[in-house]
């Protein structure tokens, strides 16, 4: 067991998938000489080679198409597409291919693949670099969405996204790099669609994933010092999603609350307050709240970036208006 | 040189303003003042202001995130320039685009797009419309040897051919995209102006060092596109001096090609040719760059002295103002 970072838990991910199956190979903009646009492989050129670790033209939806090609064609591809953002550009590859082949082919094909990518604002990129689009792909059925908030479930679940014969997209926000938590040395994995509850509490519920987990968090420590006991439950995967978990603990509390990056419409935030009613109606003292992004682009002026994220202020804030305390 | 004294002074002047607001802008990064990304053009001055100083004023110019030297060269306040950079209200955009996104419509300069690939398709249209409105202007769309391999760009440069579109396209070619070697990107190797043979576009590889090379091919090229000969390709070679941003170690390159290029630097050759031929004396290269350094201190000042965008400006602009939704 030792604390590592959240950049060194996916390095160790596919270092282990490189080393123990010769049919993985990794893919992506500037991954080898350049080392990763986030140093994830950093090392992995020398260490695999050219004919593993692929530096690519700077072609998102040819990338993408190739490696849903390699994967019917027998291997498993991991691509790494430099942020989300660019994932628009391959949009046609892994929704109307990657996500549809083993459906329309009735089971004959299979695209085992796994986008990973860097999501999310804070960094002041400006408005076309700094969104958190891994909701769109969680509308789709055929695809599977992660979105870890630590290293420990980072690992866990990139293990199981790697074994997965379905296209799988990992999405890692630009901020948690450097997030900490302790991860064992022996093997485990982490099945998706589970929630984790990363807080216990009795008085209200707070669900968000990847960095809002920490915002919720921080969020929870000013209610406890206001009286009020949170729960946070970090969803960890958006597709499949453990609506069970997050009932449950609506159903323990009373009250919940959605965090998320995201703009609110069409969000996450939605589809779990949805969940949430539709599965823990009778046990609510009051609606469900919601706290996303602001329905704005995001702008580079660091206030203004600021002012348009959630913050544990505003979590704060709505529970205190919602639930009157 | 068929140029006179006030001319080469100009363009040595727009060159040196580049130089200086750039190695500014750098020393502003690392001081915290400027944030985000920030890609320097130092190296590669001699291409936009070439090519820029052979523009008519309503001709339009689209260019990438590598915009600052395309900016300046169109004569857009450096002032308002660095406060974009600080994020400032006084910003060409009011602090919301930042480094990559940088806009001046009413001087035809249509923005630094950060997207890679994503202005060749909006140059064709801003084309379109010059054809259809029956004027002669021409659109000159920047790029990098980079963005060739994206989709966009085989698809803009079959649609400006078919059409007969008044564009110029200009590959900055600076033998890398990040951290990657055009010789590792592009099937092609750095000869990347011969893709436009396949779409029978006129294309010419140059010296994008030599300012004089590059100001005498742009205005033979408008010449053509003006006349209603369809669009024009120019391949300037190029280097750039600095990392891909300022937070680049710069693994994938030896230092000694970096003393190749920074021998053939455009501002160095360019002086010394117009003091060799007598159309400029020492006292007048030293006159400008006294100029020079005070334009990029005031607009340091200018920039650090400005107010912060405010907190309601947060919400302008996301529609047109009169039918908000
Ligand atoms: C679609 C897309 N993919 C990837 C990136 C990340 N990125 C930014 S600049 C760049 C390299 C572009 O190289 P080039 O076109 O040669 O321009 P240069 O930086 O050399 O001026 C990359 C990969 C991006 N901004 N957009
Ligand atoms: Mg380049």
């Amino acid at each position: 067991m030792a604390e590592i970072i959240l950049r060194e838990a996916v390095s160790r991910g596919l270092r282990e998938a490189l080393d123990e199956d010769e049919r993985v190979f990794i893919i992506g903009e500037d991954i080898g000489a350049f080392k990763g646009a986030y140093a994830v492989t950093s090392g992995f050129l020398d260490d695999y080679g050219p004919e593993r670790i692929i530096d690519s033209p700077i072609s998102e939806s040819a990338i993408v198409g190739a490696a849903i090609g390699a994967a019917l064609g027998g291997l498993r591809p991991i691509v790494e597409i430099m942020t989300i953002n660019f994932m628009l550009l391959a949009m046609d590859q892994v929704v109307n291919h990657a996500a549809k082949l083993r459906y329309m082919s009735n089971g004959q094909m299979k695209v085992p693949l796994v986008i990973r990518t860097v999501t999310g604002g804070g960094g002041q990129l400006g408005a076309t670099h700094s969104q958190s689009l891994e909701v769109w792909f969680a509308t789709v059925p055929g695809l599977k969405v992660i979105a870890p908030s630590d290293p420990y479930d980072a690992l866990g679940l990139l293990r199981t996204a790697i074994a997965d014969d379905d296209p799988v997209i990992f999405a890692e926000h630009a901020l948690l790099y450097r997030a900490r938590s302790e991860v064992p040395d022996e093997r485990y994995t982490i099945p998706l669609g589970q929630a984790k509850v990363k807080r216990e509490g009795t008085d209200v519920t707070l669900v968000a994933y990847s960095r809002m987990v920490h915002v919720a968090l921080e969020a929870a420590a000013i209610l406890a010092e206001r009286g009020m006991d949170a729960e946070v439950v970090d969803l960890r995967t958006l597709r499949p999603l453990d609506t069970d978990t997050v009932a449950q603990s609506a159903r323990k509390t009373g009250r919940a609350v959605v965090v998320e990056e995201f703009w609110r419409t069409g969000g996450m935030g939605a589809e779990v307050a949805s969940a949430i009613q539709e599965k823990a109606f009778d046990y609510l003292d009051g609606p469900v709240g919601r706290v996303g992004g602001v329905e704005v682009p995001a702008p580079y002026n660091g206030t203004l970036e600021a002012a348009a994220l959630p913050t544990a202020g505003r979590v704060v804030e709505t529970v205190e208006n919602l639930y009157g305390i | 040189m068929n140029l006179d004294n006030g001319q080469v002074t100009e363009l040595y002047e727009r060159m040196l303003l580049i130089r200086r607001f750039e190695e500014q802008s750098g020393r502003l990064y690392m001081e915290g003042k400027i944030k985000g990304f920030l890609h320097l053009y130092i190296g590669e001055e001699a291409i936009a202001v070439g090519v820029i100083s052979a523009l008519r004023d309503d001709d339009y110019i689209i260019t990438h995130y590598r915009d600052h030297g395309h900016a300046l060269a169109r004569g857009m306040p450096p002032n308002v320039v660095m406060a974009e950079l600080m994020g400032k209200a006084t910003g060409s955009s009011g602090g919301k685009g930042g480094s990559m996104h940088l806009f001046d419509v009413r001087r035809g300069f249509m923005g630094g797009h950060a997207i890679v690939g994503g202005q060749l398709p909006i140059a064709v249209g801003l084309a379109l419309s010059a054809k259809y409105k029956g004027e002669d202007k021409v659109v000159v769309c920047f790029f990098g040897d980079g963005a060739v391999n994206q989709g966009e760009f085989h698809e803009s440069l079959n649609m400006a051919s078919l059409w007969d579109l008044p564009v110029l396209f200009l590959l900055e070619n600076n033998l890398y995209g990040m951290g990657t070697h055009v010789d590792r990107t592009h099937a092609g190797g750095r000869d990347i102006y011969m893709s436009a043979d396949a779409y029978k576009i006129p294309a010419a590889q140059i010296d994008g060092m030599n300012v004089v090379e590059v100001r005498e091919t742009t205005q033979q090229a408008l010449e053509r596109i003006r006349s209603g000969k369809g669009p024009v390709f120019i391949e300037a070679m190029t280097y750039r001096f600095v990392g891909h941003s300022v937070q680049d170690p710069q693994a994938y390159r030896d230092s000694s090609e970096i003393e190749q290029w920074r021998a053939k630097d455009p501002l160095d050759a360019f002086r010394e040719t117009c003091i060799a031929e007598a159309l400029l004396s020492e006292e007048e290269t030293a006159q400008i760059d006294e100029t020079v350094r005070e334009t990029v201190a005031e607009a340091t000042r200018f920039a650090e002295e400005s107010q912060e965008p405010s907190l309601e400006s947060l919400y302008d602009n996301v529609y047109d103002r009169t039918r908000q939704v």
